[in-house]
């Protein structure tokens, strides 16, 4: 236990550092110049160093009083930096990271013995010339001489505790004014005059105007790093969750008010409890916020783990990063930081080449690899390529083969794409040789496994000889997600919306028309492809006979993918989406693994939630190893002729004058109906209210109508005997649009390759999709259209704006 | 003045069972349950505790006793254990009773399997014995789920 704050607050001030020192050495490394990096290296392990001192651990000040005599001879010039040094430094970072590790648990700096270390770092303080001469000397016999005559070198010139550097620092650091000068001057303004150091400086020569204003301007910019310092606080995570946890329990409460509420009359409880709903949502979002991080914070290890692969391997790696700023809940980002470690070290030990080879290949000697975050459709996409070798598809066909992992048959079926995605089963390596990096066997299946486990996805994509890019895909939280609930044997259940593709309702003949049955398993007929059905009554052993689950006379089909895998669940009745506070289940509950969590419902009631990717593996569709999944694949794969992953999913729709247009499933976020009557006009634009929010209403007909036309026709609101209006709602840039269509038609997988150029403009082109020629909508196109010409920022437009 | 320690009571199958009173959150009036599917059978539910999500366990199915008779509402005694609040589904809520340390024995070498694990000795009342519940134990599910993920 740690019983004073101090240390406490030192300790957390000390990993930051340490992080930071990480990332600074490596940085030096490549620029060995840097002399402000090189200050702020000094200036760390000097902090360090002196803290140490104070709170009496000298182990600890011990070792970095040796980095800081390497460091001080590396800042005057005396040495110059090897990678060796930066070895010897970084491990230096290492033992002080570890004994801060042990000072935190047990408040002792543990029986260690850094001697070695100490000596290695002493032996570098010599020039490597020197050094060869004197080598046969015991090193740890003349260290404490150096210790003690490096102690006394005076620090002067480098900014220690205070976070603003004076200006004469600056200058005699970078200008190279002499100490001497700064002194006579500080005499001068000591006797009374009034001029600021740097004027003093300039007139006597000592100092160029311009180096006067560039360090003025350092001054500057530091003290405005300060300002922000002073802006932020430190929270514990242990509080922040707690206040998460409690929002959580505030939305549960806040939904059984607005339950109740829907039943009176009283209009000032009414209002009452719409502010008590207004408040609870901004409150959700912005504690969600202070969860969030940069996932820049894990990313910023990346650059020392590259080093020191690419240095055990010999090989040549530099770093690139995007997105640096891309926020993800806190819990996801330590789920996710082994996997990004294990993908990146993969990266650098398997897909980059050696340099000679590299330089044989006709690439730079240095390899590149380049970090990707980007938000996409309320998931975080992180991407990590390198400009490696690539994937070679023969030799993990071939690897495949030998480990029994698919058929002769499967094999000879796959597509590329598909043995790629191959290295993600378990026992699956094409490591040549076994490093102590990668290579053991474990490790892309347990990469996929523990991002699934939060609900993401794992693929790779790879051309050979040109590199490998890895995609993950999560979720931005996991504390609240949308879900889908469900009714089975009186209970609901919540389904993560996330695995949700569609919803399908048999009535009347259609049950025995469109079940069908494969000897005893029943299956459905989905645009034309069996779609295995799974009864979610039998898979929770409740009232086992599915003619419960006909009461109605309809059957209501949930269609889930799981594991790239798709079924259809069937259930007794089919709720709303409803947003959900995850609550994990207990332990004793853990090993039931069709389940991922609970909530607490409107009602108060608790209800499960269900885990696709465990249901569908209690139920048989997807199997543990997934050979089941290939298999299936492959039998798609042929009939598609081998190209089943060239194939996209179009959203079918009639257009304005019946025409026949289409839109990728990938920009849909829903499908809606609203009754005309919903419909309200916001200056030109039709609008709606859907899920808190004002939606505008594009009209695709107005779009596509001829300019002068346009006009007219936009104030025209809506005739409410014309009936229900159908709306595809569109993901665009961050907000959601409806777009208002004549009737939609049904979702098709087609791989639209026989295209010919748009006739009229919004339309990326023609295609043929089901046989039929179809316009592919250029959604993007259309709204900008419609923002640019029909949407006129009138206020009343202005303030719906605002509220989206 | 020699030892005492407090304990809350209740009753299972008329037997009265004791445990400690500072592992006992609190004691509630039956609640609304949701049943869980394919759990171990001891697994009655889940209740929901003011927003926390609270497992219930059939403590006498837990002690291997009798099923209690069709209709009778179950009293929930919420404890603390390692992995969060539990809450132990008994007939009757007793008293708190403060006892003397050397009232205490073990329980007998006739009691015997995985009920004897969860018993941690008698006390021994005026009038009657009060059963030391170790709730820790009583609340650890591992090796039940075992054996039900193993029959089923």
């Amino acid at each position: 236990m740690i019983e004073s704050d101090i240390v406490k607050d030192f300790l957390v001030e000390s990993y930051e550092n340490l992080d930071r020192l990480d990332r600074e050495l490596v940085g030096l490394e490549k620029n060995p110049d840097d002399r402000e990096a090189l200050a702020s290296v000094f200036r760390t392990i000097h902090t360090i160093k002196g803290t140490c001192g104070f709170l009496g651990f000298n182990k600890l000040e011990a070792v970095a009083h040796v980095g800081e005599n390497l460091l001080t001879r590396l800042r005057d010039r005396l040495l110059t930096l090897t990678p060796e040094i930066t070895t010897a430094l970084l491990s230096m970072v290492d033992a002080v990271r570890q004994m801060l590790g042990q000072i935190e648990v047990s408040s002792q700096e543990g029986e260690r013995d850094d001697s070695v270390l100490i000596a290695t770092l002493t032996r570098l303080l010599q020039p490597a010339a020197v050094r060869a001469q004197s080598e046969v000397v015991a090193a740890p016999t003349r260290a404490p001489e150096a210790v003690v005559f490096l102690k006394d070198v005076p620090l002067e010139g480098v900014p220690l505790n205070d976070a603003v550097p004076n200006i004469g620092d600056i200058l005699m650091q970078r200008a190279g004014v002499t100490p001497a000068a700064l002194l006579f001057a500080a005499e001068k303004q000591k006797e009374g005059d009034p001029r600021r150091i740097g004027e003093i400086l300039v007139e006597q020569g000592a100092a160029r105007p311009a180096d006067v204003v560039e360090a003025l301007r350092i001054q500057q910019s530091s003290r405005a790093q300060t300002a922000v310092a002073d802006s932020t606080i430190r929270v514990d995570v242990g509080l922040l969750d707690k206040v998460m946890n409690l929002v959580g329990e505030l939305v549960l409460a806040r939904n059984q008010v607005l339950q109740f509420a829907s039943r009176m009359k009283d209009a000032s409880f009414l209002a009452a409890s719409q502010r008590l709903n207004l408040i609870t949502t901004e409150l959700q979002e912005g504690i969600v916020k202070t969860r969030m991080q940069p996932i820049g914070n894990i990313w910023s290890q990346f650059p020392r783990t590259v080093r020191d692969v690419a240095l055990g391997c010999a090989k040549e790696v530099a770093i690139e990063m995007e997105g640096k700023e891309t926020e993800l809940d806190k819990a996801i980002i330590e789920a996710i930081k082994d996997p990004l470690t294990h993908l990146v070290r993969n990266s650098v030990d398997h897909g980059i080449e050696l340099p000679e080879d590299r330089l044989k290949a006709g690439k730079d000697r240095i390899g590149r690899l380049t970090l990707r975050a980007f938000h996409e459709g309320g998931q975080v996409n992180i991407e990590i390529s390198d400009d490696g070798a690539g994937l070679n598809a023969e030799r993990i066909r071939k690897k495949a083969l030998e480990r029994a992992l698919i058929t002769a048959e499967q094999a000879s079926r796959m597509s590329e794409p598909e043995i790629f995605n191959l290295i993600f089963q378990p026992g699956f390596s094409t490591a040549e040789k076994v490093t102590n990096v990668s290579g053991r066997g474990v490790g892309m299946d347990v990469v996929k496994t523990n991002v699934e486990k939060i609900g993401g996805t794992v693929d790779v994509q790879s051309t050979l000889g040109r590199g490998t890019t890895v995609r993950v895909r999560i979720p931005l939280t996991l504390a609240i997600i949308p879900a889908l609930v469900v009714t089975c044997g009186g209970d609901r259940y919540a389904i993560p919306q996330l695995s949700l593709l569609e919803l399908v309702r048999l009535t009347g003949n259609q049950i025995r028309a469109r079940i069908e049955m494969v000897h005893g398993a029943p299956v459905h007929r989905l645009r034309g492809r069996l779609l295995p059905l799974v009864y979610l009554s039998r898979e929770l052993k409740l009232a086992g006979d599915t003619s419960a689950t006909e009461r109605d006379g309809a059957v209501n089909i949930v269609v889930l993918h799981a594991d790239e895998r798709q079924f259809g669940l069937v259930v007794e009745q089919i709720h709303d989406t409803e947003e959900i506070v995850v609550k994990p289940l207990c332990k004793q509950l853990k090993t039931v693994k069709i389940f991922a969590g609970s909530t607490i419902m409107g009602d108060g009631k608790v209800a499960l939630i269900l885990d696709v990717l465990g249901l569908a593996q209690h139920a048989g569709v997807v199997t543990e190893n997934r050979s089941r999944v290939l298999n299936e694949k492959t039998t798609g794969a042929r009939e598609a002729s081998g190209a089943s992953a060239d194939k996209q999913a179009f959203l079918l729709f009639v257009g304005p004058g019946n025409s026949r247009m289409a839109i990728p499933v990938g920009t849909l976020a829903r499908l809606e109906e609203f009754p005309a009557a919903q419909v309200e006009m916001s200056g030109n634009q039709w609008v709606t209210q859907y899920r808190d929010q004002i939606l505008p209403l594009i009209r695709l007909n107005i779009v596509l109508q001829e300019r002068r036309n346009r006009l007219r026709a936009l104030q025209s609101p809506p005739t409410l005997d014309s009936g229900p209006i159908q709306v595809l709602v569109l993901h665009h840039d961050g907000r959601l649009f409806g777009l208002v269509v004549e009737r939609i038609l049904d979702i098709v997988e087609d791989r639209a390759d026989v295209r010919s150029p748009a006739t009229r403009p919004f339309i990326l082109c023609s295609v043929v999709i089901g046989d039929r020629v179809t316009e592919l909508l250029d959604v993007p196109g259309v709204l900008r259209g419609a923002e640019g010409s029909a949407v006129r920022p009138t206020p009343a437009m202005k303030v719906a704006e605002v509220a989206n | 003045m020699a030892q005492t320690s407090h304990f809350c009571t209740f009753y299972l199958d008329k037997l009265l069972f004791g445990a400690e009173l500072k592992v006992v959150q609190e004691v509630i009036r039956s609640l609304e349950m949701t049943r869980v599917p394919l759990a171990p059978a001891v697994v009655s539910g889940l209740i929901n505790l003011r927003g926390q999500i609270v497992t219930a366990v059939d403590l006498r199915r837990r002690l291997e006793l009798e099923p209690a008779p069709p209709g009778q509402l179950a009293m929930n005694v919420v404890v603390r254990s390692e992995d969060g609040a539990v809450s132990l589904l008994v007939d009757e809520i007793g008293d708190v009773l403060e006892v003397d340390e050397s009232t205490f024995e073990l329980p007998p070498e006739t009691l015997r399997g995985s009920v004897r694990g969860m018993i941690l000795g008698v006390h021994k009342l005026k009038d009657r014995l009060m059963l030391v519940l170790d709730t820790e134990k009583a609340c650890d599910m591992a090796e039940v789920a075992e054996s039900t993920e193993a029959a089923g």
